[in-house]
Formats: structure tokens, sequence, C-alpha cells
């Protein structure tokens, strides 16, 4: 296995693109890193991205905030400013294992490693989170639900990286929130997550994004559970359609985690749950 | 096989070592160092049998390359007592017998040092949280909280 440590993210491309067999980028290592131990995929290429300049920062400017591509969890969740105005999405990305495994998890890794369960990548969808993806043909800015595009597989094609994470500026009024079902407290794989991130026009829901993970091959954004709150402030029967909706839009498979019937209804449990929260926050940041 | 030439900083002193590209860090301490406090539990960081702070951020070595480390500080079990002067919270783990195997027991100290550093006054949930990585099949973790409670609350008074 070849160890490269480029110093930016062209350099990375170049070796990836050039590159002979299996090629992984090395950010946080928690999936590669196991695949590798477990056999599961040996890269003959490793290319770790963590020296490159602005990999590791959290900025924020007019347009929001961007995310360099091997800034872990925990620097997310110790960022007041980024916490206080996205809360949802960071909760989604401090959920992902242990403290230890906080200390080295980004963002990038949880979207590209390509789970269906991943917990950053509803939260990230709802909150209408785009990426860079820097390539040998240049880069472009494409939206977090156009990465996966089935269990393990991503729409990334050969030499591509995703560089940065894009998250929009909260507006006054606005407010997210994921939640997801395990068996316990802690340390567990999502059976089902919902991410929800909606803006009010006094206590009217004015716009609205509902994204749910674990219950189909990819995460799937709810149009039918957006629409059926819009316009509303959460009132008992909105939140009946609500739940209807999200309930609908599972596709999901029977494994020793949940059935298909049980996946089904908590996603509807966790839509009303997490639209709840969410619509209290917007309201607290009016 | 083509060997890495590494920089690093352990425990406060300045080590180089050569290692293979897909050693772990874990493999590095334990095989190229000798420091065998940091402990191979599951290996795909699961257990926190193998914490150590990279850089005061607490991580599995085994979830890390050896290569990983150039120009890092790295600090494990080794270096928490004081020459012959155990660290307060090895002092308290012996009081409250918080160990049997001992097997976790480093991973949990490095830890729990972390996290005291962090946050001098936790609430037990506080405490349970940040361990929730480190696993231990022996003791049923309580006699573990209440000694790193006590340090806390010690380490607080002497402060």
């Amino acid at each position: 296995m070849q160890y490269h440590c480029p110093d930016s993210f062209k350099d990375a491309v170049a070796l990836a693109a050039e590159a002979q067999g299996v090629t992984r980028f090395l950010a946080g290592g928690t999936d590669v890193l196991v695949q590798l131990r477990s056999d599961i995929v040996t890269p003959d290429v490793l290319i770790d991205i963590k020296k490159i300049e602005g990999a590791d920062e959290i900025r924020q400017d007019e347009n929001g905030w961007t995310i360099g591509a091997a800034v872990c969890g925990a620097r997310m969740n110790e960022h007041s400013a980024l916490k206080a105005q996205w809360p949802g999405l960071v909760e989604a990305m401090d959920l992902i294992g242990s403290t230890q495994i906080q200390g080295r998890a980004t963002l990038v890794g949880n979207l590209c490693n390509g789970s269906p369960a991943a917990d950053s990548v509803p939260a990230m969808i709802a909150a209408g989170v785009r990426v860079t993806v820097v390539g040998p043909e240049g880069e472009r800015q494409i939206a977090v639900e156009d990465i996966p595009t089935g269990p393990g597989k991503t729409s990334l094609k050969k030499g591509e990286i995703v560089s940065h994470v894009h998250i929009p500026t909260r507006r006054a009024g606005g407010g997210d929130a994921y939640l997801r079902f395990i068996p316990r407290t802690e340390m567990d794989i999502a059976v089902v997550g919902c991410g929800i991130n909606l803006q009010l026009d006094g206590d009217v829901i004015s716009d609205a994004r509902i994204c749910l993970g674990a219950v189909a091959p990819t995460a799937v954004l709810v149009a039918d559970g957006a629409s059926a709150i819009v316009g509303t402030s959460l009132d008992d029967g909105t939140m009946d359609a609500l739940a209807a909706a999200a309930s609908a839009a599972c596709n999901p498979i029977d494994d020793k985690r949940g059935t298909i019937a049980f996946r089904t209804h908590v996603a509807g449990v966790l839509a009303r749950r997490s639209a709840r929260i969410a619509y209290d926050r917007a309201r607290a940041s009016q | 096989m083509n060997m890495i030439h590494v920089t690093t900083t352990v425990n406060g002193d300045e080590t180089e070592f050569l290692c293979d590209p897909r050693e772990t860090l874990l493999d590095v301490l334990r095989d190229r160092l000798s420091l065998t406090g940091a402990k191979e539990g599951c290996g795909t960081g699961d257990c926190g049998a193998c914490s150590v702070t990279v850089d005061g951020r607490l991580v599995c070595s085994c979830l890390m390359l050896g290569a990983e480390a150039e120009g890092k500080s790295i600090g494990t079990v080794e270096g928490i007592a004081e020459g012959d002067t155990l660290h307060p919270l090895q002092e308290k783990f012996i009081e409250y017998a918080a160990l049997q195997c001992g097997i976790c027991t480093p991973g949990i100290l490095v830890a729990t040092k972390a996290l005291l550093e962090k946050h001098p006054d936790p609430t037990e949930t506080q405490v349970r949280y940040w361990l929730a990585g480190n696993l231990c099949r022996c003791t049923g973790y309580d006699k573990i909280i209440r000694a790193v409670m006590d340090t806390a609350a010690d380490l607080r008074k002497a402060s």
C-alpha cells in the first residue's frame, strides 16, 4: 500500500486520477481503517488529506459556513456559533460513535462512506447543504443528496473528492432537528433517522425540508411531508399528515435492527417529534 | 517494503520510528516503541482499550496509522504517572478497585484524564457518555464511575 500526504486538493486529485488499483482518501479513517483491518477493502493507494491547507478549517462568511473535509465531529460540537445556528446538524454528527470516534470522524467521511444509515446525511440534506467536489475536470458544487446512490455507493467518479461542505447561513425564524431511533442510548447504528429544517413566517411554517435515513437505499427527501406542514403551525391534523407522508416515503429492509413495519412506523413518529423540536427552535430564534 | 520514517512526540519525548504504511499507531506503540500500555481489544474502534491522545484529542490508536503521527504529540497511559508518583486517577482506581482484569484500564485512564482536563466538574451522566466508547467486561462500570467522580472532586479541592 502506498501512503501519500498531498499539500493541495489538486495534488490529491492528480494522485487519485493516476492511481492503479483500489484508492481511498483518508481523513478520520473511522471507516477506511476498519475496512482495511477487517480485510473488506485493502487500498493499494491511500491519500491522506489532513495536511492540505484549509481541510481542517471551519469558516463563516456572508454565504454561510464552510467546513473542510478533515474537520472532526468534536470540533463541530465545540464550535458554539455553528451549534447555535445548526443544532440539529451538529447533534446528528455528534451522535456518531464514541468520544474517541468523534475525535476523528468527519462529515465528508460519513457522506462518502455511503451508508444509508449515516446520521449526518439526513440532517445535511434537510439543511440544504452543498459540497464542493474537486476532480480531474475541475471543481463543482452539488447538493448532498446528489452524492449517495446506494449502500456503499456514491456518484463520485475516479479522482473526485469532496473537499468542503457548505452550510447556509441560518436566517431568523429558522430551526433544525435530527432524531434517530436505536435500541439503546448510545453507540449504535440508526434504525431510522429523521432530519428536519424549517423556516417560520410568524407562527406559520413558510418553508420546510424533511429527510429520512436508514429506511431506503439512500437518504430520502420527503417532499410530501414538507408540503403537509408548510402553511401550518403544526396542529394535530398536520402532524398526522406529516407522519403519514414520512411512513409512505419509506422503502426499508428487514434486518436484525428492525423490521419493515417497525421502521415504517418509527419514521412517522420521529418526523412528528423532530418537527416539534425544529419548530420550537425556529420560534426561539425569531 | 516501503517503510515510512516518522518523527513524533510521545509523552513529551521526541521519538522517531520506521513503519509499514499499513501499521496502526497502536501497532507502532506496542511493537516498535515498546509502550504496551495501550491494548488491542477489538481493533475496530468499538472498545476503547487502545485510547491515546493526539494533540490533546482522545482517539482510538487502532483507527489511526503510525504514519499519521508525523509531527503530532501522542499521549499514552505510560505518560500519566510522574516517575513513581501515580496520577490521582490511578490512585483512586486502586482505592475503589475500579478494575479486575485490567485490559480496559489504560484506555479508561487516558479517556478520563482527557475528560477531567476538559470538564473538571462533570456530572455522572457526562462521565458515562464520555466513557461510552470504553468497554469493561468485569466491573459493571459502577466502581469506575465512582472513582472518576471522586478524583474530580479531589482535583477541584486541590486547585
